[in-house]
């Protein structure tokens, strides 16, 4: 069988040795979707001749010395929200189905002048709505640590390929900790930069005010390197920061002395922890200790009323976002309607899956006459407490430390409540609420499964997470356990 | 824990555009009255002149010069309509009854 492929940081430093080509690791990765994916269903669409293409230029370019950037060459896959020119779109959605985007993402033209390769796209959950990956209108995407069980969501697919070894870095995006739980769900580093770090352009919109593009690598330095490439402000996202792109990869320095890492008294006490996951996190926060960081005691009082602000204020974006998917301009229409309204309900109740229809239904509630001042004002007081809790607690520490998830990966299928499902997402809507950077990687596992550490950082300080996460995984090696090969 | 009729979720779906058919519903009544009952827990905190959240990170509303730049073609905008007419997409008759034209 095909065998994984290594970081971005060893298959950079292999092409920049001459010891591999960009066309000879694209051949690689798509062997190895050939040999995992059956398994997986990780991807939604190879392109692989264009990929070729791409990579014999990433080729020729090296050959003339004339190297874009540490990506060139190297292939990477795209959460199927982010809009590449002549390609599908799908956000693994049955009303998206046949469309093409006539535009790429920022993210996608900046990875193009990185000269990164695109090998294709990763399931999702429908939308982004989800934490399992099994609101795809296509099927489950599985975890390579363990078939049986979800690799998280809504980025599910992204994480799969990378921990799968198809590629060594892929895109997702995170509303409520869509890419940090995969991340911790698949043994991987994925990181929510700073909201408007990334600009928006081309990402199929769920919750503007909480979406955010950002990478899923092995370690923080793979990170590091995507993140710096696709990050800083476009005029075309009027919510995109008016900062140059970041150079969080220059500021890996391995050190930590002199830190100080704050732990939320509140962590224990959210709903669903499981305390070994609690003692991961407890021990991964002492290994930086040993390194000369020091560790306080900090308070996010309002950080239990994450979740129910996190569903409102999610889901009434959502059902203004999603009006725009209605038969006319693309995507699935339905045929024989009468009127125009008739046109319009048929072609959404057949296009939507029940999560989406879930959403839709409670965002429109929320924003209904009566409600509003109830419900989505209410939610969004509740998040300048919360981030007036953030900016207490930063006024003594320089990062906070808490678990991803409360749990590792759940088996498929074991949460079929909603409400259980919005559960997993305790730790890590805050940072959405709050517009913190925040990255989660492995520090351990529980009967095989990778467990995830989250570390949150003040705003704009996306460089200090992915500091403190590299210089643990130069203490720790965590991330260089692979998911057992398929059978 | 607040109680929806089946009246009020055909109501918000008729304000989504969504047609549900009656066991949906009923299943979606349920699953919204247990989210709002899970969400009623923020009537705990106290908002009091507490300025909502507009945007996470406070920065002026960017401007730019009001000048025409590159878009989509007629035809790049029309490539994915379901159905079109000319340089129009069309849709069924916007009075109930009429014929798709």
């Amino acid at each position: 069988m095909a065998g994984p492929l290594g970081s971005v940081v060893e298959l950079g430093a292999a092409l920049d040795a001459g010891e591999t080509s960009a066309l000879a690791l694209l051949e690689a990765a798509l062997a190895r979707a050939a040999a995992v994916e059956p398994d997986l269903q990780a991807l939604r669409g190879l392109r692989a001749d264009a990929a070729r293409a791409e990579a014999e230029a990433a080729d020729a370019r090296r050959a003339q010395g004339a190297r874009r950037s540490a990506l060139d060459g190297v292939p990477i896959v795209l959460k199927d929200n982010i809009a590449q020119r002549g390609e599908p779109t799908g956000c693994a959605s049955r009303i998206l189905e046949g469309y093409r985007s006539p535009f790429d993402a920022t993210v996608v033209a900046r990875l193009r002048d990185a000269g990164a390769v695109i090998l294709g796209r990763a399931n999702m959950d429908e939308f982004a709505m989800g934490s399992s990956c099994e609101n795809s209108a296509y099927g489950p995407t599985r975890n390579p640590w363990d078939p049986e069980r979800s690799p998280g969501g809504s980025s599910g697919g992204s994480a799969a390929a990378v921990a799968a070894g198809i590629v060594p870095a892929a895109l997702g995006s995170d509303t409520g900790g869509s890419i940090r739980q995969p991340a911790a769900f698949t043994g991987l580093v994925g990181m929510k930069p700073t909201y408007g770090r990334v600009s928006r352009l081309g990402l199929v919109a769920f919750a503007s005010s909480l979406d955010q593009i950002g990478p899923l690598t092995h370690t923080a330095r793979d990170c590091a390197w995507v993140l710096d490439a696709i990050s800083g402000h476009d005029p075309g996202d009027s919510t995109s920061l008016p900062e140059p792109p970041l150079l969080c990869a220059e500021a890996l320095d391995g050190d930590v002395s002199g830190l100080v890492v704050g732990l939320p008294r509140e962590t224990a006490g959210l709903e669903g922890a499981d305390p070994r996951v609690l003692a991961r996190v407890q021990a991964a926060v002492e290994t930086l200790e040993g390194a000369g960081a020091k560790c306080v005691e900090v308070s996010l009082p309002h950080m239990r009323y994450g979740i129910a602000a996190y569903y409102l204020v999610a889901t009434a974006e959502a059902s203004s976002n999603l009006a725009r998917f209605d038969g006319v301009r693309y995507g699935h229409r339905a045929q024989g309607a009468h009127s125009l309204t008739e046109m319009y309900e048929r072609t959404r109740s057949e296009g939507f899956g029940a999560e989406v229809k879930r959403r839709i239904l409670l965002g429109t509630y929320v924003l209904s006459a009566g409600y509003y001042d109830a419900y989505y004002r209410k939610a969004q007081k509740l998040r300048t407490l919360l981030r007036a809790d953030f900016e207490r607690a930063f006024e003594g520490c320089d990062v906070i430390a808490t678990p991803t998830a409360p749990e590792t990966a759940f088996p498929l299928g074991a949460k079929a409540d909603p409400l259980a499902m919005y559960l997993s997402d305790v730790y890590t809507v805050s940072a959405n609420l709050a517009g913190l950077p925040a990255v989660s990687l492995p520090c351990g596992f529980e009967d095989g499964l990778p467990v995830g550490l989250q570390l949150l950082g003040r705003p704009l300080e996306d460089a200090t997470v992915l500091r403190v996460a590299d210089a643990y995984q130069r203490l720790t090696d965590f991330h260089l356990a692979r998911p057992p090969e398929p059978a | 824990m607040p109680k929806l009729s089946r009246e009020e979720v055909e109501r918000i779906a008729r304000l989504a555009r969504l047609r549900l058919g009656e066991a949906e519903a009923r299943a979606l009544a349920a699953d919204l009255e247990a989210v709002l009952g899970y969400v009623a827990q923020l009537e705990q905190v106290d908002t009091e002149g507490v300025e909502p959240t507009a945007h996470v990170i406070p920065f002026a509303t960017p401007l730019r010069a009001d000048e025409p730049g590159p878009g989509l073609s007629p035809e790049e905008a029309l490539a994915n309509a379901p159905a079109r007419e000319g340089t129009a997409f069309a849709v069924p008759a916007v009075l109930e009854g009429e014929d798709e034209g």
